[in-house]
């Protein structure tokens, strides 16, 4: 695969960053986790977002999209993930687009693909169960009745699941899991928000008798493990590349603050105990570089390694982003653990990225598994 | 694309003719053909191949054609290298002329110096060592003491180097002196090229943890050298001192990476596989397909995690570096501090996996493999100390990368 950047993806980066430089630094993170506002992101942010093209660029440009790629967009999250930028592009744009992309009939695609894209849509994917991400096994049912299907069971970190319009829900239906869209407000709902340490949003969401047709069903009935599977590793490859960019901005912030801050007589940046920490943090950033690279770069090349390329990613993201939040906050002493200054919600973001379809620990595994132990 | 394609077809037939079928088959560490006016070849076919190799130049195949080398572009030496190893090529030659001082007298070197000097590393006559630390100067290299003193036509040298690799089979040393006794320390110092074959030169191995004595002390008791082997200018020795030193940390570098990038082979089709766990698996066990120790097994993952991460990192440095057409990336900082912690590392779990079968010093309970473990286990320990120990390293990456102040 390849490890530099195309025209194109360069292009998109630097746009990005402009954006997250001048509409979406940490400041209007800050402004908008103050205002409270539940949604957790600003509509007239998003709409600007979606008018870059940026919400359609995993969708063919049939459905209204660009077809630019994985790498594409995970560029652009990379530059987002600096600026801790906050918007539900992941949720309805990475996970719940490529699901019905993917899976999805020709209606189902004529009609939410083509609202993702021109951003006049938001989804969200009722996936989680439990404290800990297990994709498999699910307990929320899906009953065949007639024409219909009733769901019951209990989801929870759904990510953006406090406001997204429609919902993808996985769910057990005997034989195998089956995907189904259901309008928020439909009856047997019930959304309850859960307001996380990063200032995101997501929620626990039960089913009670949720009565759906099968028109609803995205894909085969009982036939979507395999999917949910493919669009869980693009997901985990683009949001490894946001917790890159976090890493990125976290390090470079503690950088300048080495060189800024003066104790002793000099600046705490001469001295070897903080030097060569920081030259670690740096040489860890470097192959974090190369494992983002490498995985967004696999899904558009074509890889048969994409789902070992996308674990390396996300364990070795999330160990490296785990240990310069720390190390940040820490080399910052005692403003680095004020809410003023902005480098605890780098902290923050940390840990709650690093639960979103797998922490450290299942992605090692996973890596292990497919290698063959 | 069609002359590369010629270039290949030439070079396949040419290989088809020129290798001997012996040198087609795995070699082990001592079937190393290092040159030199002392070699002594285990097989005649190892002469014959590093003959016909070196007088094609394709010993260094991209250094020049007028001084030996085989004036190969990237992408015809990429081919070349290919072409090698799809017959499974041993190296015909290797040297630390060809790693370290080829490379500096191309960049450093007069035209004088280069017509006498590279033509003999291509060919493998001349083997050279590598005379910098002393007993009192390690880290702090620029401290050395051993003296140069002008006597007109010729260099006097007193003194003595440690860590001199192979200086007991080596004809001539590229060592680093003290010419400017008054000057500031850095700019005090003169690379210069040193005969061997002297009186005033003599050589003492020494035995390392591992048993094994790769390395000598080197001593110069009224040595002499002609002015003309002076490189780079009076005092200007440290210059060519640290670039030197870059081409020795990426070789060193890639010595571990070698060994490590079998944890994570990506053939096209081949199922990836990782050669710590299988080998951990023949000494403790699987249950149901996992390695039956979940603390090594942990070890195991981050250990070839990191491998291939790092592997991918050397590649994205020479992409970029080809892209841009500019020198090293930032990344390649890394290359030597990561490289060598890493294959310690890969040591270290493969003793845990193997427990007292690992530690055996000698004797036919052993299995061979196992005592060479050992041995290269305790070999590993001077990697992160050779070559710049990786607290220097970090400190590199410290000043020169993130600019932090001094």
């Amino acid at each position: 695969m390849s490890l530099v950047l195309n025209e194109e993806q360069s292009y998109l980066k630097d746009t990005a960053r402009d954006f997250a430089k001048n509409k979406t630094p940490v400041s209007h993170f800050r402004g908008v986790r103050d205002s409270e506002n539940p949604e957790c992101f600003d509509r007239e942010i998003w709409k600007e977002m979606a008018n870059l093209g940026w919400s359609g660029i995993l969708i063919p440009e049939e459905y209204g999209g660009s077809d630019f790629g994985v790498a594409g967009i995970g560029v652009i999250f990379e530059e987002l993930g600096r600026t801790l930028t906050p918007s539900p592009m992941f949720s309805t744009a990475v996970v719940c687009a490529s699901l019905i992309k993917e899976a999805g009939n020709e209606d189902q695609k004529k009609e939410y693909l083509t609202k993702i894209a021109s951003g006049d849509v938001t989804l969200a994917f009722a996936l989680e169960e439990s404290s800990r991400h297990s994709p498999t096994n699910l307990e929320t049912v899906a009953k065949k009745d007639g024409d219909s299907y009733i769901v019951n069971g209990e989801k929870t970190f759904v990510l953006d699941g406090g406001f997204a319009d429609f919902l993808i829900i996985a769910a057990d239906s005997g034989k195998g899991t089956s995907l189904f869209i259901a309008n928020k407000d439909t009856k047997g709902i019930d959304i309850k928000a859960t307001p996380m340490v990063d200032s995101r949003n997501s929620a626990n969401i039960t089913f009670n008798d949720l009565k759906l047709s099968s028109s609803d069903l995205i894909g085969e009935e009982n036939g979507s493990d395999q999917i949910i599977e493919e669009v869980l590793d693009i997901s985990r490859s683009v949001i490894s590349a946001e917790m890159f960019g976090g890493i990125q901005e976290a390090f470079d912030v503690t950088l300048n603050y080495l060189k800024e801050r003066d104790q002793f007589g000099s600046k705490i940046g001469s001295f070897q105990a903080l030097q060569h920490r920081a030259a670690i943090m740096f040489s860890e950033i470097e192959l974090c570089k190369s494992c983002v690279l490498e995985s967004l770069t696999s899904f558009d090349e074509g890889s048969n390694d994409i789902p070992r390329l996308a674990s390396l990613a996300k364990a070795k993201i999330g160990e490296v982003f785990h240990l310069v939040s720390n190390e940040a906050v820490q080399m910052h002493g005692g403003i680095g653990v004020t809410d003023e200054y902005d480098i605890g919600f780098y902290l923050k973001r940390a840990r709650v990225a690093e639960q979103i379809f797998g922490n450290v620990q299942f992605h090692k595994d996973r890596y292990a598994e497919l290698t063959g132990y | 694309m069609s002359d590369l394609n010629s270039f290949r077809n030439e070079t396949r037939d040419w290989l088809e003719a020129n290798c001997p079928e012996s040198m087609r088959t795995p070699m082990s560490q001592g079937d190393v053909v290092w040159g030199g006016r002392k070699v002594e070849f285990k097989d005649p076919d190892q002469k014959v191949w590093m003959d016909r190799m070196g007088e094609r130049g394709w010993t260094c195949p991209t250094w020049p054609k007028e001084y030996g080398g085989g004036g190969l572009n990237f992408e015809e030496n990429k081919v070349l290298q290919e072409e090698l190893m799809r017959i499974k090529a041993r190296p015909a030659l290797n040297s630390f002329g060809i790693w370290m001082l080829g490379p500096a007298l191309l960049e450093y070197g007069t035209e004088e110096q280069k017509l006498k000097h590279i033509p003999k590393i291509v060919k493998g006559e001349i083997r050279w060592c590598q005379g910098y630390s002393e007993p009192g100067s390690g880290s702090d290299l620029a401290s050395l003491k051993t003296k140069a003193e002008d006597q007109g036509e010729q260099y006097l040298i007193n003194g003595q180097k440690v860590w001199t690799s192979y200086a007991d089979e080596c004809d001539m040393i590229f060592t680093l002196v003290r010419t400017g006794p008054l000057e500031p320390k850095h700019e005090g110092i003169s690379f210069l090229l040193i005969d061997m074959d002297q009186e005033g030169v003599t050589t003492k191995p020494i035995k390392l943890i591992s048993g094994k004595s790769p390395f000598c002390e080197t001593f110069f008791d009224n040595a002499t050298a002609p002015k003309e082997n002076l490189v780079g200018g009076l005092n200007k020795g440290w210059s060519v001192a640290k670039r030197l030193l870059q081409f020795e940390r990426n070789m060193i570098a890639g010595m571990g990476f070698g060994s490590a990038s079998s944890g994570s082979s990506k053939k096209s089709d081949a199922k990836p596989t990782s050669g710590l766990a299988t080998m951990a698996k023949r000494y403790v066990g699987e249950k149901e397909d996992k390695l039956d120790d979940s603390g090594l097994r942990n070890k195991i993952i981050d250990h070839d995690m990191n491998s291939q991460a790092f592997a991918l990192t050397l590649r994205r440095a020479a992409e970029e570096s080809k892209k841009s057409n500019q020198g090293p990336s930032a990344a390649s900082s890394i290359f030597k501090y990561y490289g060598t912690e890493n294959n310690k590392l890969r040591y270290e779990i493969m003793l845990e996996a193997m427990g007292t079968k690992a530690l055996g010093w000698d004797g036919a309970e052993f299995g061979p493999e196992e005592l060479a473990i050992t041995r290269e286990w305790l070999r590993t320990k001077a990697n992160s100390i050779e070559g710049g120990t990786s607290e220097v390293q970090l400190n590199v990456i410290s000043k020169r990368v993130l600019e932090l102040p001094q």
